[in-house]
C-alpha cells in the first residue's frame, strides 16, 4: 500500500469527481471573465490581440483563487486533516501530493479551454504557443504558492477575501513575465528568459513551498 | 554567539529593554529629524534643473528606503520567531508592521506629489512608485492576516510565515517591475538615475535617513510594550507593575 | 512501554490552560480526563498526540520524546477527536480505506464489513456520509478502533451522539483494549460505567 497514492491522491481524485460543480464553476468564471473584456473595452481585433495574454492570465489568477479554497477546507472542516497529520506519512509530502492532484483537477481543463480563449481574443499563432507554455509553468507555481496561503487561512471563519489580498501580489511578478513572454512571441522576439525566470520562479517554490504549507496547516490546527 | 539575546525572550525583559531604548530612540529622532529637515529644507542648495520641488527627496527617499528595510526587519523577526519559538520575536514583527505600511504610504504620496511637477501627472506607473504600491499591498496582507485570528500567538505565526513569503517575493516583484517598466515605457528618465549629488544635499539627506530611522525605532518600541502587556496582561508580573504605579500615583 | 506526559504547560489566547502538569498511561490503564468545559481536556489530548505543541514540557513514548520519531509513535495511535474525519461526499467504506492506506494498512474489505457490522451500519456503508444521522456518522468514525492494531488509543468524547447499545458496544471494548495491553485515554461528560473495567480519574481544573 502506498499511503501517498492510495491514500492520498486517489482520495482527492474521487473527492473532486463527486464534486464536479466546484470543478466546473472556476472554469466557467474564467470564460465569463474574458467575455466581459470585449465587451468593456471594444471588439477591434487589434485591441484584443494586445491586451489578450494579460487578460488571460488576470482570468486565470481569479479563477484559480475562486477555487484555491478547496485545497484544505472540507479536510480541515471534517477532521480528515487532522487524521492525516497523525499518519506516520509526513506532512509535507502529503501536501505536496495534495497541491498536485489540485493542480491537475484545476487546471488541466483551463489548458484544454485555452485554445478557445486564444481565438476568443485574437491570438495568433506564436503568441498561442508562448502562452501554453507560460500556463503549463506558470499555474504549477499558482497551485504551490496559493496553498501556503489557503493553510494560513483555512482556520478562519471568512477567509475566502483574505485569501485572494495575500496573494494577488505575491502573483504580480507571474503575471508581468508570462504576459511580457506572449507580448514578445508577438513581436516575433525570443521568448526563452521569460520562460526561464517562470521556471526558475516554479522550481523555487516546489522545493520551498511544501514545507511552508505544512507548517501553516499546523498552526492553524493549534 | 547570539547567547546574550536570549534573555529577551521572556516578555519581562523584552519589556524593560525597551522602557530604557524608548527615550533614546525619541530624543535621537527628534535631534536628527529637525536638523535634518531644517538644513535640507532651507539651506540645502537649489537643484539646477527642478528647482525646489526636489527637496521633496528629504521625506520621499528615507521613507521609501526604510519601508523596504522594515518589511526585511520583520521577515527577520519572523525567522528568529519561527526558529528559535520567541514569542516576543512574533510581537516585535507585528509592532512593526503597520509603522512600516505608514512608511511605505509616505513614500507613495510623496512620490506622487513629486511626479506632478517632473511629470506634470499626479500618478505615473514608475517602476519605484509601482513596487511602494505593491509593498503597501504585502504590508496590508501581513496587518489583515494578524487581525483576522482571535489567538494572537496563531496569528503571528501566520503573519510570519506570510512576511516571509513577501520578503522572498519582494526582491522578485521589484525586478519584475522594473523590466515590465522598461518595457512598456522604454528608457524613461528615472528620478534617481543621477549619478552623483552635491553633498551639501547629501548630508542632509543622510540625516533624516537616520532620523526617520530612530523615529520607526521608538513607534516599533512604543507599540511592543504595548502589545506585551496587552499579550501578559494575566500574568504575575504585568500585575505587580500595574500595582506599582498604582501605588506611586497613590503617593 | 508507557506514554509519560512532564511538565506540559498550554497557554491558549494568552490564557494559561494549565502549567507543569505531568501524567502518565500505562499499559493495561484506562485513564478517564474529566473537568468542565473550557479545562483544556482537548488541548491536552491534542498535545499528547502531538497535534499542538506545547508551551513547555515533554512527551515521552516508551522512554523517549515522541519528537525523535513521530511516525513510530504515530503507528502505535489512533486519535479520535471531535469531528468525526470522514469526507461527506465518500462513503464510510471509502473513508476508512484511503484511511488505512495512510496509515500503511492494508485494506481488508472484510474486515472493515465486520466492524460496520457491529456497529449497525450494515446496509449503509454504501451511501455518501453526509445522508447519515450524527450518530451513524459517529460510529462510522469508531470504526478505525477495529481496524487499526494500536496500544495507544486517545478518545475525546467518543460517546457524543451514540444511543445506550452504541455505550456499552464502546465500553465493552474498552475493557477489551485495556485488558489486552492497550492504553487508553478518554474523556466524556458521562461516567464510564461499570462496564469498561477499572477506571483511573484524572481531574482538570478550570482556572483564570
Amino acid at each position: 500500500m502506498s499511503p501517498l497514492f492510495d491514500g492520498v491522491f486517489k482520495r482527492d481524485m474521487a473527492i473532486a469527481f463527486r464534486q464536479k460543480s466546484e470543478l466546473v464553476q472556476p472554469i466557467m468564471f474564467l470564460l465569463m471573465v474574458v467575455t466581459l473584456f470585449p465587451l468593456g473595452v471594444g471588439p477591434s481585433p487589434d485591441t484584443l490581440q494586445r491586451i489578450g495574454p494579460g487578460v488571460i492570465w488576470i482570468a486565470a489568477i481569479l479563477s484559480s483563487l475562486m477555487g484555491m479554497e478547496r485545497l484544505f477546507r472540507d479536510d480541515f472542516q471534517d477532521g480528515s486533516l487532522e487524521q492525516v497529520m497523525l499518519s506516520p506519512v509526513p506532512l509535507w509530502q502529503v501536501v505536496a501530493v495534495k497541491v498536485l492532484g489540485h493542480w491537475l483537477v484545476s487546471f488541466i481543463p483551463l489548458l484544454l479551454l485555452s485554445p478557445l480563449l486564444a481565438v476568443f481574443l485574437n491570438l495568433t499563432f506564436g503568441m498561442y504557443q508562448a502562452l501554453i507554455v507560460t500556463l503549463i509553468l506558470g499555474t504549477p507555481l499558482l497551485s504551490f504558492v496559493g496553498a501556503i496561503a489557503v493553510g494560513l487561512t483555512v482556520g478562519l471563519q471568512r477567509g475566502g477575501l483574505l485569501l485572494a489580498l495575500l496573494l494577488i501580489p505575491v502573483f504580480i511578478p507571474l503575471l508581468i513575465f508570462a504576459t511580457s513572454a506572449v507580448d514578445s512571441a508577438a513581436l516575433q522576439l525570443p521568448y526563452q528568459p521569460q520562460i526561464a525566470i517562470i521556471g526558475a520562479m516554479l522550481l523555487l517554490s516546489v522545493a520551498a513551498s511544501p514545507f511552508a504549507i505544512a507548517y501553516a496547516l499546523r498552526v492553524s490546527q493549534n | 554567539m547570539w547567547k546574550f539575546l536570549h534573555p529577551y525572550a521572556k516578555p519581562e525583559r523584552a519589556y524593560q529593554l525597551c522602557q530604557t531604548l524608548q527615550p533614546w530612540f525619541w530624543s535621537l529622532a527628534a535631534v536628527c529629524l529637525v536638523t535634518g529637515s531644517i538644513w535640507g529644507l532651507l539651506f540645502a542648495p537649489q537643484d539646477y534643473q527642478q528647482g525646489d520641488s526636489f527637496r521633496i527627496i528629504y521625506i520621499h527617499v528615507p521613507s521609501a528606503i526604510l519601508s523596504m528595510s522594515t518589511y526585511v526587519a520583520m521577515a527577520v523577526a519572523a525567522v528568529v520567531g519561527l526558529v528559535w519559538q520567541w514569542r516576543t520575536a512574533f510581537m516585535a514583527m507585528i509592532a512593526m508592521a503597520p509603522v512600516g505600511a505608514v512608511m511605505t504610504f509616505i513614500a507613495l504620496v510623496t512620490g506622487a506629489a513629486w511626479g506632478k511637477p517632473m511629470w506634470g501627472a499626479w500618478w505615473v506607473w514608475d517602476a519605484r512608485l509601482t513596487s511602494e504600491l505593491i509593498l503597501l499591498f504585502l504590508y496590508m496582507g501581513v496587518i489583515a492576516l494578524y487581525g483576522a485570528f482571535e489567538d494572537k500567538q496563531q496569528a503571528g505565526k501566520a503573519a510570519g510565515v506570510m512576511a516571509l513569503v513577501g520578503v522572498v517575493n519582494v526582491p522578485i516583484i521589484h525586478y519584475s517591475v522594473e523590466w515590465w517598466n522598461t518595457l512598456h515605457q522604454g528608457a524613461t528618465i528615472s528620478k534617481f538615475d543621477t549619478p552623483s549629488i552635491a553633498p551639501e544635499m547629501l548630508w542632509p539627506l543622510l540625516i533624516n535617513l537616520a532620523g526617520f530611522a530612530f523615529f520607526i525605532a521608538a513607534v516599533t518600541v512604543v507599540r511592543l510594550r504595548s502589545e506585551i502587556l496587552r499579550r501578559d496582561v494575566h500574568r504575575p508580573w504585568v500585575q505587580a507593575l500595574a500595582e506599582q504605579r498604582e501605588n506611586r500615583r497613590a503617593v | 512501554m508507557s506514554l509519560v506526559a512532564s511538565e506540559l504547560t498550554c497557554i491558549k489566547r494568552d490564557r494559561v490552560l494549565f502549567e507543569r502538569l505531568s501524567m502518565s498511561l500505562e499499559p493495561g490503564q484506562l485513564v478517564y480526563l474529566r473537568g468542565p468545559n473550557g479545562a483544556g481536556k482537548t488541548s491536552l489530548l491534542r498535545i499528547l498526540t502531538g497535534l499542538a505543541a506545547p508551551d513547555a514540557g515533554t512527551v515521552y513514548f516508551q522512554g523517549a520524546p515522541v519528537s525523535n520519531d513521530i511516525a513510530a509513535y504515530h503507528k502505535a495511535l489512533i486519535y479520535l477527536g471531535h469531528k468525526p474525519a470522514l469526507n461527506s461526499t465518500l462513503s464510510a467504506m471509502e473513508n476508512l480505506r484511503f484511511w488505512l492506506a495512510q496509515q500503511y494498512l492494508t485494506f481488508d474489505p472484510k474486515a472493515a464489513y465486520q466492524a460496520l457490522e457491529k456497529l449497525g451500519l450494515v446496509g449503509l456503508e454504501d451511501i455518501p456520509v453526509r445522508l447519515l444521522s450524527a450518530g451513524q456518522q459517529r460510529r462510522a468514525a469508531l470504526a478505525r478502533l477495529w481496524l487499526k492494531p494500536a496500544s495507544v488509543w486517545l478518545l475525546d468524547e467518543p460517546f457524543t451522539a451514540l444511543d445506550t447499545q452504541g455505550i456499552a458496544l464502546l465500553e465493552t471494548l474498552f475493557a477489551h483494549h485495556v485488558a489486552d495491553g492497550g492504553m487508553l485515554l478518554t474523556t466524556s461528560h458521562q461516567p464510564l460505567s461499570k462496564r469498561a473495567g477499572p477506571v483511573t480519574n484524572m481531574d482538570l481544573e478550570y482556572r483564570l
